[in-house]
């Protein structure tokens, strides 16, 4: 019995997918769940397992090619088995849009202009690769920062009607890709192909800046105190080998401060406003070639100990790109640190559904003025960047405020 | 306010405006000695006498242009027609003079005239009686065209017709006459030409629909209502000719769908040019394909249960709200 | 029956000065669509554009004995009953070249002239269509209760239409002061009468119905055509009753400007014949000169004068201005007519 590999869809975002690595080739034996190939998606990358046994009989796409999900990858079927009718159908429906992903060389001047669109897939809801929408549903994504080819509709001829954005809104199905022009300079200049997570940034973080209007709010935070802390409590803990770091000591107050201001733990999602009830901390981790947000659910609830074991733990599959797409989705705030990178302070860009991002830059020692008197002391700079149609100036401050006190005094947050 | 029925409210209009303005006069077939073939001009010949309510000979193109005519130099004719199936006799007195009298002549004649009688279909009276030729007349610049669905309706925008300074096509529908409906007994009671009225209020769908199948429709609505909890929006735009589209635009944007009915033929029909205006002025607002649902694409037949088959009945209506609200 | 006239050798009672002012017109009207041809030819004019020449003493005849509050409406061919009803030659010539200057600002052109002040009801340019709304101009002349008459022009081919026995019979039956003049000019376009007639004097029709006086006379003869047509708006005005005028005359030049004057379905003998033999405005000076009524220098007066209003027609045209595109949509109904731009964003 023959069985295809096949590009499958990993997350609601996924529309196409690019083969790493074969770990099979043609004429390897094969038993079902064996691992067949990798592929990167645009968060993770992820093996492909054989559905049945047999011999890896034919391989359609090759390494470094970017199919839309849905694609056949490869046969594997008995040896004698006749597989011309699935190769036939695959050719068939195979799409015109396999594209390595080798980096070429551009020339100094290009031909004219053309914009810049995410290589097209057929979307679920397509006959024939057409994406099928009306044009309210079209209307309505565009408000609301929907990617259309993301859905699947559930009207005539699967097209995606009114209630399908609808669904998709409480989802929190990300926006389309940025398509502006691009402009060309007669600069000399490399052509780097996006890989499947920097499409999914660009997609993801259009419809930040853009559709959201944005607010700032700094502060300067004295770390003295929590740098203490943190020293006892790796000191009570050096037997069992844990260690809190100071990011996981900012994201417990933040979370702690969040659940003491729930208006700031919110999405705007266009006829409403979703104050979450929980708080779920996305941490963003610099990986090779992008980043990515993984979520450390419900840290308001958390001790410190656990905060810390999660976060390394999620933070260590970032980098090894296993994370999960339950792994990385929904965060109801985001803390975004560069105080490794000797940042004093920056803005960062609101990571949807959110409708916060908390900037954190380098703790330094600096003179302030304490008690009427200038002291030396550690000063960190947060800002908080938020949505200003879901949360406005002085909930922010007042959020900033609580966090701020909560790390100077940390026994508050025993309270 | 009394109950009465259509054709009364058809006859108080009438009367009441020969009262107030003694330059309005009558004529068509049958409208005196007999009072009117439907019984609309019920007693205006012994009110008013035989210059002012003329019965005519069967000669439809003559007495159209007669009227025409008479605008001309002032009057302000009101041409009753046994059926508008009739004035296809006349046309050129409607589309070629009437019509076109006050361009032609850059504006110094105007055209204070009113075609008026039943129009559509009445009871098996075949192919030649039967026919719903509104986008016919609602084709032509010049002309304005008014379709009351109820007596209320009726009376007031007959009213306003007749004091309209330009041609109106008043088409009545054949099988109203009798119905019945709360009008004001005021005489000054008009409704102005050119509004929609919305006859019920919904939030899920647009039915836009005008004449006899008003009542298909809201029989519709209440099916729909009952047994499938979709709030229907009834709009009977009343004037075909300049229509207030406005209302139906506003309603569509609402509820982002939007079934047509009519009684006439469903190519180049009002429908058409309804579904024209909304895709170009609410495209952005649909969420479905405008369906209309039209007379059949077929003579009138004789025969009693083909021609309920030709309506644009109310099961028909119900089919088409279900599929643009995606629920067949 | 009809009554046949023959040869008028009366001059009717009128003053030498009514009679010079019937050729003034008569002359008025032959240099006008002259010129109107001309100017069709060099390009100023456009469409359909027929010309009245050879036909100048219906509507002088028929024209001159009526108030300037009767009515007068006829079909396409209506330059020269514009003008002979006191319409404004400028506003015709500039009508024709489709400025706004023009009696109707350019939209009606040469089928379409009308003029509210002189109670031209207008050029009317289908076939038979203008019939019934003469009718309806006597209905609301006796609703009114006035001693107006309506007179109506019509062509030889009329007489065969169903609208000609619609307006026809409601005009008896109702009684009403309408005077219907045939003007046979023995073709409807190309086709001859007797083609397409099954009669073989038009007026005859008169007949058919009660209390209508039916003339077929010489058309040619300005001077029959005004008694005939005085008559007949006594019988209008005072009895209430209809009549029915056949002025058998001819047209000197084609159709319209497409149709050359002669070619197949007449020959150019027929048309030479009549412009020798039966040219109207000749024929009507012989009678003044026979009677002693004018003089030669006023003869050469009169072209002189109707040159200058002729000359002056076509400046007036040409300096007018063409319509601007907003007017496009005016004059089409009462009030505002915002949906026609509505669907219309582009032009």
């Amino acid at each position: 019995m023959a069985s295809r590999i096949v590009m499958s869809k990993l997350s609601p975002t996924m529309e196409e997918g690019r083969v790493l690595k074969w770990v099979k080739q043609e004429g390897d034996p094969v038993e079902s769940g064996d691992v067949v190939v990798e592929v990167e998606t645009d968060k993770a990358t992820m093996e492909v397992e054989a559905m049945g046994s047999g011999v890896l009989r034919k391989i359609l796409v090759q390494e470094d090619a970017t199919v839309p999900t849905g694609t056949t990858l490869g046969v594997v079927a008995a040896e004698d088995e006749d597989i011309s009718a699935i190769l036939e159908e695959s050719r068939a429906v195979a799409p015109a849009t396999v594209q390595a992903t080798a980096s070429v060389q551009g020339p100094a001047t290009m031909e004219p202009s053309a914009p810049v669109v995410p290589s097209a897939a057929p979307s679920p809801a397509g006959d024939g690769g057409r994406l099928k929408a009306s044009p309210l549903a079209k209307r309505m994504a565009d408000e609301r920062g929907i990617r259309l080819e993301a859905l699947r509709g559930t009207g005539p001829g699967g097209r995606i009607i009114k209630r399908d954005i609808e669904a998709a809104a409480s989802a929190g199905v990300p926006a389309a890709a940025a398509t502006a022009p691009v402009i060309d300079y007669d600069i000399p200049y490399e052509r780097v192909e996006l890989s499947q997570l920097r499409k999914a940034i660009a997609r993801n973080l259009i419809q930040s800046l853009g559709p959201i209007p944005h607010f700032f709010l700094t502060r300067e935070i004295d770390m003295g105190e929590v740098l203490k802390l943190r020293g006892e409590l790796n000191e009570s803990l050096a037997e069992s080998g844990a260690k809190i770091g100071v990011n996981d000591i900012i994201v417990k107050t933040a979370a702690q401060a969040l659940s003491e201001h729930p208006d700031v733990n919110v999405s705007f999602a266009g006829d409403h406003i979703r104050r979450f009830t929980r708080v779920d901390v996305g941490i963003a981790v610099a990986v090779r070639d992008g980043l990515i947000t993984p979520v450390l659910r419900d840290a308001a609830s958390k001790g410190l100990r656990q905060i810390s074991a999660e976060s390394r733990e999620l933070i260590a599959r970032a980098r090894n790109r296993k994370l999960a797409p339950e792994d990385y989705q929904g965060a109801t705030f985001t803390i975004s640190n560069l105080g490794m990178y000797g940042i004093d302070e920056f803005t960062a860009v609101i990571n949807p559904p959110a409708a916060t991002i908390l900037a954190v830059g380098a703790t330094q020692e600096k003179p302030v003025v304490v008690d009427g008197a200038v002291a030396i002391r550690p000063r960190m700079r947060v800002t908080l960047s938020c949505d200003h149609r879901a949360v406005d100036g002085a909930m922010g401050a007042e959020f900033l405020a609580t966090f701020a006190e909560m790390l100077e005094n940390p026994l508050r947050m025993v309270l | 306010m009394a109950v009465i029925t259509y054709r009364d409210a058809l006859n108080q209009a009438l009367r009441e405006e020969m009262r107030r303005d003694p330059d309005i006069f009558l004529m068509g077939e049958e409208v005196g000695a007999y009072q009117g073939a439907y019984k609309v001009s019920r007693g205006l010949l012994e009110e008013f006498g035989e210059w002012r309510v003329r019965d005519m000979p069967i000669a439809e193109l003559g007495f159209t242009g007669l009227g025409v005519g008479a605008a001309m130099v002032g009057l302000r004719p009101i041409v009753e027609y046994m059926t508008w199936s009739f004035a296809l006799l006349a046309i050129d007195g409607i589309v070629n003079s009437a019509a076109k009298m006050r361009y032609m002549s850059g504006s110094q004649f105007k055209m204070p005239i009113t075609f008026r009688g039943p129009s559509g279909a009445a009871n098996q009276l075949a192919a030649t009686h039967s026919q719903a030729l509104d986008s016919w007349y609602a084709h032509v610049p010049g002309l304005k065209v008014v379709a009351p669905a109820t007596a209320r309706d009726a009376k007031g925008l007959l009213k306003s017709a007749i004091r309209d300074d330009d041609p109106v096509v008043f088409l009545e529908g054949e099988l109203l006459y009798g119905s019945k409906d709360d009008v004001p007994e005021d005489e000054d009671f008009t409704l102005p030409l050119g509004v929609s009225e919305i006859k019920r209020p919904g939030r899920d769908v647009t039915v836009v629909v005008h004449s006899r199948p008003l009542h298909s429709a809201l029989a519709a609505a209440d099916t729909l209502e009952r047994e499938d909890g979709i709030s229907v929006e009834v709009i009977d735009p009343r004037t075909l000719r300049p229509m207030d589209i406005d209302t139906v635009l506003d309603s569509v944007r609402k509820t982002n769908r939007c079934v047509i009915v009519e009684e006439g033929w469903p190519v180049c029909g009002i429908g058409a040019q309804i579904v024209d205006d909304i895709q170009r002025e609410a495209f952005d607002y649909l969420d479905a394909p405008i369906a209309r649902v039209t007379g059949a694409d077929a003579p009138h037949p004789y025969a009693a249960n083909l021609e309920q088959l030709h309506f644009p009945q109310a099961d028909l209506i119900v089919k088409a709200i279900r599929q643009v609200c995606y629920r067949d | 029956m009809a009554t046949k006239i023959t040869q008028s050798d009366e001059l009717l009672g009128l003053d030498r000065g009514a009679l010079i002012e019937m050729l003034r017109w008569m002359v008025l009207g032959r240099r006008f669509e002259e010129r109107a041809g001309e100017m069709y030819q060099v390009g100023e004019i456009g469409g359909f554009c027929h010309l009245y020449i050879g036909q100048e003493a219906v509507a002088v005849g028929a024209l001159t004995p009526l108030r300037g509050d009767d009515y007068v409406i006829t079909a396409y061919r209506d330059h020269v009953h514009g003008l002979v009803r006191g319409m404004d030659p400028g506003a015709i010539m500039a009508e024709l070249f489709g400025r706004v200057d023009g009696s109707s600002k350019g939209k009606g052109g040469s089928m379409h002239l009308f003029d509210a002040a002189t109670n031209f009801m207008g050029g009317h340019a289908i076939v038979g269509g203008h019939l019934p709304i003469a009718v309806g101009i006597g209905y609301a002349i006796r609703y009114r209760d006035t001693d107006q008459v309506c007179v109506c022009f019509l062509g030889d081919s009329v007489a065969n239409i169903g609208a000609f026995n619609e307006a026809l019979n409601m005009a008896a039956l109702f009684r009403l002061p309408v005077i219907f003049i045939i003007e046979n000019n023995q073709y409807g376009m190309g086709t001859a009468v007797h083609r397409a007639a099954a009669i073989e004097n038009l007026a005859d029709r008169a007949c058919a119905y009660s209390g209508m006086q039916g003339w077929t006379i010489d058309g040619m003869e300005v001077l029959e055509v005004r008694r005939t047509v005085e008559m007949a708006v006594e019988r209008a005005r005072t009895h209430k009753l209809p009549s029915l005028i056949e002025a058998k005359t001819y047209r000197f030049v084609g159709h319209s400007m497409s149709d050359p004057n002669y070619g197949h379905y007449r020959t150019k003998e027929e048309v030479h014949q009549f412009k020798a033999h039966d040219d109207p405005i000749k024929g009507y000076i012989e009678t003044l000169r026979a009677h002693g009524m004018i003089k030669e220098s006023e003869l050469s007066d009169i072209e002189a004068e109707v040159k200058k209003i002729v000359d002056d027609s076509v400046e007036f045209a040409k300096r007018s201005p063409v319509p601007q595109a907003d007017d496009l949509y005016d004059d089409i109904y009462s009030g505002e007519y915002p949906d026609a731009k509505r669907r219309d964003p582009w032009r």
